[in-house]
């Protein structure tokens, strides 16, 4: 069994790194030969295909580290909940946070990286915020208290390790408790995830403050903070009930029936709802207002560039909203496998494009495009699969002294 | 109309669900179960087929779209524009969230009153109960005695299968 998955996760990856390398290295040269017919172009930083590559990583990574902690967000919120029914997805949910120190290291030296050019954070400029400099403006120097290169890379760092940290401990109760048994394993986790929690809260938030918004610097959004958050929250979901599936059809999750599949579809479903709330509230209050210091950030997506973000901005909507709420509405869909992994595959793409249209615009202007971001975006897949598959396969896909194993494996809804 | 039923009353869920499949598997038609609260799985022991609630619900929340999208479009576009905030007359991220409230307000009203007409839940003086126990703490199964019906064997098979008592009882359905 767990060769098994170990050579679906080698023989996934090596598709996907097979895949990847080549578009990335097709989309590299392509970029080369267009930076040198087009070097004449005004832009600061590094050249563009470079910038592309540090810019996609950024990207890419934000995804995924939120995917991966997503994971064990689930996991403690089943456990402050009492809830029963997730024990068969919860090895699945705790294998993803292996990603966490590797995409926390990425994290670190991408923008070490960005740092060089400024090629992700305008507000990292030299006397960007020195009133005697030519490159001085007020209103990030007005941010400079928040926005300054080593609070950020504190609360980076101090993010990070809360979310390791965390993860590592229920991952580590939960192991004990597979050897040893008895209820007090789940008590602690408990506590664990309740104290997790609250400080999920408020780092995620911040997090997306720091990692996303801040690439507009002059723009702010009071909603931002739980945008990000019902993205990474929703691909998560998603990404567990993929996951979840692939094993079943593999043959690793007898236990795992269609009343499983069925919760996980109805969570897909409202999270895919609550993500278009939230989306909608930041935009129309926006667009209501009309004032020029926050419409602009919609400008940009809506028209702006040549109109070069335009059907990516609707195209988010339809792939994010449209296509989940219509194709889950019914109970028989959300128990049908086939029906699942379009709806997981669909929220899992549009959510990474969701992030797309966070962060492009703000960084490459009109210069972005699909070939590096999609090659990067793959080559972290087959990462982040390699090591969640790795992990997985470490302990046993039933938690088997869970006190709720039992009502978990009769669960019917 | 006045129909009799016999009644096997239970003290307990599991030897209920039991009791269902046991006296179902002996050829006996169930008329129906009355809990005081509702009992994991019981819908399918009984057979009971799965609602069709949800179709009539997707079709009174798009009522409601419809009826706020025509009230708003017609009445702020057409009948009496104005101009709000420099916004077109007819500004559809404005009308969002009267839509939405109004597709919420028609599926649940809609399925609610659906509900209780297809259960036959009319407000009345006259409430028909099988057995007042069933709302405390005992479980009935009622079963329909056609003409002819033998009681007694009826009883014997409700008693083999865990029920405490059997009683019988005339319903007039209006």
């Amino acid at each position: 069994m767990v060769v098994g998955v170990i050579l679906l996760a080698i023989g996934l990856v090596l598709a996907f790194m097979g895949i990847g390398a080549e578009h990335h290295a097709a989309g590299a040269e392509g970029a080369h030969h267009a930076a040198g017919a087009g070097a004449s172009a005004e832009h600061h930083g590094s050249p563009i295909w470079l910038k592309r590559l540090i810019i996609s990583l950024w990207h890419s990574n934000v995804y995924f580290t939120g995917i991966a902690v997503v994971g064990t967000v689930f996991v403690a919120i089943n456990y402050v909940a009492y809830a029963g029914w997730s024990i068969v997805v919860k090895r699945i949910a705790e294998a993803f946070s292996a990603w966490l120190l590797p995409g926390a290291i990425i994290m670190l030296v991408v923008f070490g990286v960005g740092l060089i050019n400024h090629d992700i954070f305008h507000w990292t400029m030299p006397g960007i915020m020195d009133p005697k400099s030519e490159n001085y403006d007020a209103v990030i120097a007005g941010k400079s208290g928040f926005l300054n290169l080593p609070f950020y890379v504190i609360r980076m760092v101090v993010y990070l390790a809360i979310w390791w940290f965390f993860s590592e401990r229920l991952r580590k109760l939960s192991l004990e408790e597979d050897q040893m048994g008895g209820t007090g394993f789940w008590d602690k986790s408990i506590n664990v995830s309740a104290l997790f929690l609250v400080l999920f809260a408020v780092t995620s938030s911040m997090a997306a403050w720091d990692w996303v918004m801040s690439i507009d610097t002059h723009w702010f959004s009071t909603m931002f903070g739980w945008y990000v958050f019902a993205s990474w929250w929703v691909s998560g979901i998603a990404a567990i009930t993929l996951c979840a599936i692939f094993l079943k059809q593999a043959g690793y999750l007898p236990f795992l029936t269609s009343n499983h599949l069925h919760d996980l579809g109805k969570l897909m479903f409202g999270f895919s709802i609550f993500w278009t709330y939230v989306w909608f509230s930041q935009f129309m209050l926006i667009w209501y207002a009309n004032l020029p210091e926050e419409s602009v950030y919609f400008n940009q997506r809506l028209g702006g560039f040549d109109g070069k973000y335009t059907w990516l901005f609707f195209f988010n909507l339809i792939i994010n909203f449209a296509f989940p709420f219509l194709v889950l509405m019914t109970r028989d869909a959300k128990r049908q496998m086939i029906m699942l992994k379009l709806a997981t595959i669909a929220i899992l793409i549009g959510h990474w494009l969701d992030f797309y249209l966070m962060i492009m615009p703000g960084t490459l202007k009109g210069d972005s495009g699909f070939i590096i971001e999609i090659g990067v975006a793959l080559i972290f897949l087959g990462a982040w699969l390699t090591l969640m598959t790795r992990r997985l396969s470490q302990a046993s896909l039933l938690p088997v002294n869970h006190p709720f194993v039992d009502e978990s494996i009769h669960h019917t809804t | 109309m006045t129909k009799r039923y016999a009644l096997g009353i239970f003290d307990d869920e599991d030897v209920l669900l039991h009791a269902i499949d046991n006296v179902r598997a002996a050829g006996v038609k169930i008329y129906d179960v009355f809990s005081p609260y509702p009992v994991h799985g019981i819908d399918d022991a009984l057979g009971i087929e799965r609602s069709r609630l949800p179709i009539a619900a997707f079709f009174f929340g798009l009522t409601g779209l419809a009826f706020a999208l025509w009230l708003q479009i017609y009445t702020l576009g057409f009948d009496w524009p104005m101009i709000i905030g420099g916004k077109p007359h007819i500004a559809l991220p404005a009308f969002i969230p009267v839509s939405f409230e109004l597709t919420v307000l028609f599926c649940c009203h809609g399925m609610v009153i659906t509900f209780y007409v297809i259960s036959k839940l009319f407000p009345r003086f006259k409430v028909p109960v099988m057995d007042v126990r069933s709302t405390d703490d005992k479980f009935v199964m009622a079963i329909e005695l056609k003409d002819g019906a033998d009681m007694g064997q009826l009883g014997q098979l409700l008693r083999a299968n865990g029920a405490s008592e059997v009683n019988e009882k005339e319903m007039t359905k209006e």
